[in-house]
């Protein structure tokens, strides 16, 4: 399907979305609470069939923080990235979408080990590459580190 | 959703467990698996990483993109060319710059390079892995070929940065193409003699053939690309299905076995190393005259908004996301490297097997471990 | 034999006299026991450097490699600077390891390798006892070996040094009865288990060809079995570095791992000394029966000469084997043995005994 057909589909589905300008993908902004109804519906309904997860990031854009799918279809040959923020950054959350696309497990414990973002329902939420005893998110606009960093 | 779940891992008090790593000879690295056993069997695995972590996309955020592709050579150091090439390739997007056509069929040549000097490393270990240690001197005597060729036209042999936003950082060397060519010639005859000396032994097949068995479906859940999702008959080479560089002028095929077992993705990689060979081929005597890089601002800011470049490493597909806010340095650089996702599905397709299958399938996934950790 | 000049009886004689005649009884034994184990232990070390020199040699030709060059000509002095090292290197004793046993097994095992080369016939007249069950001997001292690898990878209280024993274990135990039965064939050939009347068996031709088929399938089975009872490639898989690191000997160091080293190679020269003694004639010269001017002239070829040749021969294929093929896995292991390597053998000693019993080999 070709991004404005996908654009049309898609948006019938939930009420809330966005679909901001991108050159490059169909860009779809979902609201935190609709991330895991849409990501399912993208994943399953047979004409978007969204098998593979390909990039999963976690943004720090100063006063919210979002994280980016990455999505393609290896059926249809079509693309699109699906991005969710919130303004809350003492305790971020969304849902997990590990149950959809395997390989989101570890990006999320990465995007939790680096920006603190928390997936609800996650088999196994913990760091991934620093220590457990770690203070801070390093990642973060915010994070502060004397002896590593090194403001210029 | 539970039935997804199902090879999440439960542990008990009673389990033996083993380290295996981080200085271990065949995690390739400091990685370190947590080894449950029953016996010689291996109940299950976990991966624990970041014994490695270098904070690499924070310290993108310090720097200009000129600098960054300094920084992009150290996850994957066996792949460097394709690792600056994919930061280059993202911010010549962003700015809509055409580059010459000339540095489109150098980097193509370099990639294909880069990824049969890979390849070869990775034959040597991966022999090593399975006990058969003359293979790593076979592999290291054609690598060294390759790299004598990096040496003389960028100064370094492993660590390039040989790639710049809009080009590259110098001409060629006037012997390159000479060198090249007499490589492919040299390496046409040696190539039979891998499979001479592993591909076709007894002992190996038995070792290789049926073992660590991953599903298509599981390649593409668990995003295992590369040859070693080619092995399980998942379509994902970059280089075929979304073309950046000179890939659109050449004529390839893409590599793909359907029995997904650990000889599936050794004789992926075997036949790539062919195939490697077919490109630069096709372009080395046809590299056009021109500029080796563009008109480029000293310093470059990306227009406002992300930007995501695929390309495709000797390990997998690598993807270069940048968010970009205006300024000379990128609000957030997330780099999808290929082993991140290819290491975590060694549970699935490793546990239930022995210890000596593990380290066949870990050194089957082609792993580096800089590149999991950044 | 038409010529004695090679014949080491009438020198043991002369060395027996010589001190019976200045000396009790009793005494002269105890000289005499003095000057053997001596001479063993010399050629022990001697021999034990030299096959880890012809090894690395070996490989490296194999892997397109010069090798060690750098100490002495053509390296040969390599092994013993590599000694020296390791005998100024630390003995690290672990915390939590049984001390004794610890300290215990690689003596045991080098103890089990020392008393397996007592009984090998280097020449004529050449060997410190000649005993009357002398194959038996070899075959149940050689295989005492395990319980010093065993010991070495229990006490040292490491994970991956007790699934290396365990291993070993298994390994060594399985491939026993091959080593055992492939040996019961040149028995049945000669009647005799005494090394010395093997060898002089062989007078007229080597058991290899005169036994044809069946002591070919014996002998290569032997090879295969003797490499797997050795834990060398492609059976190490008691140390299979890429998956145990090193296995039973991960936590020993300086001259105590020296020790493992050096019992491995010893091991690796005794299954190719039996296997050059039992099937391929020993120090016998090549001989065929009815042509008397050839075995004549293999005659001046001295007795020392062809053991150890023969014996350089079957290492060399061991290590031929090691360094082209990769490792099998356990199981596949025990597969090969219980399955293939054991009812074969079994088939062919009944097919020996029968050819035995018709008289259908070369006499």
């Amino acid at each position: 399907m070709t991004n404005d057909q996908l654009k049309e589909k898609i948006n019938g589905w939930i009420s809330g979305l966005e679909f901001p300008e991108n050159k490059q993908y169909l860009e779809i902004v979902v609201p935190a609470e609709s991330l895991l109804k849409l990501s399912r519906l993208l994943r399953e309904t047979p004409e978007t069939l969204f098998d593979y997860l390909f990039c999963l990031s976690g943004v720090d854009y100063g006063k919210q923080l979002g994280v980016v799918y990455h999505l393609e279809s290896t059926t249809h040959n079509h693309a699109l990235v699906l991005k969710v923020k919130t303004d809350d950054r003492v305790n971020p959350n969304f849902d997990t979408v590990c149950g959809l696309w395997r390989t989101a497990e570890w990006h999320e414990r990465e995007v939790f080990d680096l920006l603190g973002i928390k997936f609800n329902n996650h088999p196994d939420m913990r760091r991934l590459f620093l220590d457990d005893e770690w203070v801070g998110y390093p990642l973060r606009k915010d994070y502060k580190d004397d002896i590593n960093i090194i403001e210029r | 959703m539970e039935e997804v779940f199902q090879d999440i891992i439960i542990k008990h008090s009673d389990d033996y467990i083993i380290n295996m790593g981080p200085q271990h000879p065949s995690t390739h690295g400091v990685l370190r698996f947590e080894l449950c056993l029953l016996g010689e069997t291996v109940k299950y695995i976990i991966p624990h990483c970041g014994y490695i972590h270098r904070g690499i996309e924070k310290m993108c955020e310090k720097n200009t993109y000129q600098q960054i592709i300094h920084l992009t050579d150290r996850f994957d150091y066996l792949s460097a060319h394709m690792n600056n090439e994919a930061v280059c390739l993202a911010v010549e997007n962003a700015l809509e710059v055409e580059v010459p056509e000339r540095v489109k069929y150098i980097r193509t040549i370099l990639a294909e390079l880069n990824r049969i000097a890979s390849h070869q490393l990775w034959w040597c270990a991966f022999g090593m892995d399975l006990g058969a240690l003359t293979t790593f001197f076979y592999g290291l005597r054609d690598r060294e070929y390759i790299l004598d060729i990096f040496e003389e036209s960028f100064g370094s042999r492993l660590l390039h940065s040989f790639n710049y936003p809009g080009g590259l950082m110098h001409d060629l060397h006037p012997n390159f193409q000479q060198k090249v060519k007499d490589f492919i010639k040299y390496f046409r005859k040696k190539l039979p003699e891998y499979d001479q000396l592993l591909t076709g032994n007894i002992i190996f097949q038995q070792r290789s053939i049926g073992m660590g068995y991953m599903s298509k479906e599981d390649a593409i859940s668990y995003g295992v690309t590369g040859p070693s999702g080619r092995g399980s008959g998942f379509k994902c080479d970059v280089r075929k299905h979304h073309p950046y560089s000179a890939y659109s002028k050449v004529d390839f095929k893409e590599i793909l076995y359907t029995e997904g077992d650990t000889f599936a993705r050794y004789k992926a990689r075997i036949d790539e190393m062919w195939e490697s060979m077919n490109i630069i081929e096709q372009l080395i005597d046809n590299i056009p005259a021109g500029d080796y890089t563009a008109k480029m601002k000293p310093i470059i800011k990306l227009p406002v908004g992300d930007y995501f470049q695929r390309v495709e490493t000797a390990r997998g597909e690598l993807g270069c996301y940048i968010v970009s806010d205006g300024n000379k340095n990128p609000l957030r650089v997330k780099f999808r490297t290929p082993n991140f996702s290819n290491l975590f599905i060694i549970n699935k397709i490793a546990s239930g097997n022995k210890i000596a299958d593990l380290v066949a399938i870990s050194g089957s996934l082609d792993l580096v471990i800089p590149d999991i950790d950044r | 034999m038409d010529l004695n000049i090679y014949d080491f009886t009438s020198f043991t004689k002369w060395v027996d006299t010589a001190l019976n005649s200045v000396m009790s009884p009793g005494w002269t034994m105890l000289v005499e026991l003095v000057i053997v184990g001596i001479v063993f232990i010399a050629a022990y070390a001697v021999i034990g450097l030299y096959l880890v020199l012809a090894e690395r040699k070996v490989c490296a030709i194999i892997q397109n490699r010069q090798g060690p060059n750098r100490v002495g000509p053509f390296g040969l002095f390599q092994t013993i600077a590599d000694l020296f090292k390791l005998l100024g290197k630390e003995l690290i004793s672990i915390k939590n390891a049984d001390q004794f046993l610890f300290n215990l097994a690689p003596f045991i095992l080098i103890i089990a390798s020392f008393m397996a080369i007592a009984a090998l016939p280097f020449a004529k007249g050449l060997h410190a006892i000649d005993l009357n069950i002398g194959i038996f001997y070899m075959f149940a001292v050689s295989s005492l070996g395990v319980i010093g690898i065993l010991l070495a990878g229990w006490s040292s209280n490491s994970k991956y040094s007790l699934i290396g024993a365990i291993r070993s274990g298994a390994q060594v135990v399985s491939y026993e009865l091959s080593v055992g039965l492939a040996l019961l064939s040149v028995v049945i050939f000669s009647g005799s288990m005494q090394l010395s009347t093997i060898v002089e068996s062989q007078a007229n031709g080597w058991w290899i060809i005169k036994g044809h088929i069946p002591a070919l399938i014996a002998f290569i089975i032997f090879l295969i079995a003797g490499t797997a009872e050795t834990n060398r490639g492609p059976f190490d898989l008691a140390e299979a570095e890429s998956e145990l690191t090193a296995g039973f000997h991960t936590e020993y160091s300086g001259i105590k791992f020296a020790f493992f080293f050096l019992a491995e190679y010893m091991n690796m020269f005794i299954v190719a000394a039996i296997a050059s003694t039992v099937f391929l004639g020993g120090w016998m010269p090549f001989h065929l029966g009815g042509f008397e001017s050839l075995n004549h002239v293999m005659d001046f070829i001295p007795p020392v000469i062809w053991f150890f040749g023969k014996t350089a021969f079957v290492i060399f294929i061991m290590m031929w084997i090691k360094w082209t093929f990769p490792r099998l896995r356990i199981d596949q292991l025990l597969k090969l043995e219980w399955k293939y390597l054991l009812p074969l053998n079994l088939m062919n000693i009944v097919l020996i005994a029968f050819i035995v019993l018709m008289g259908w080999y070369i006499k």
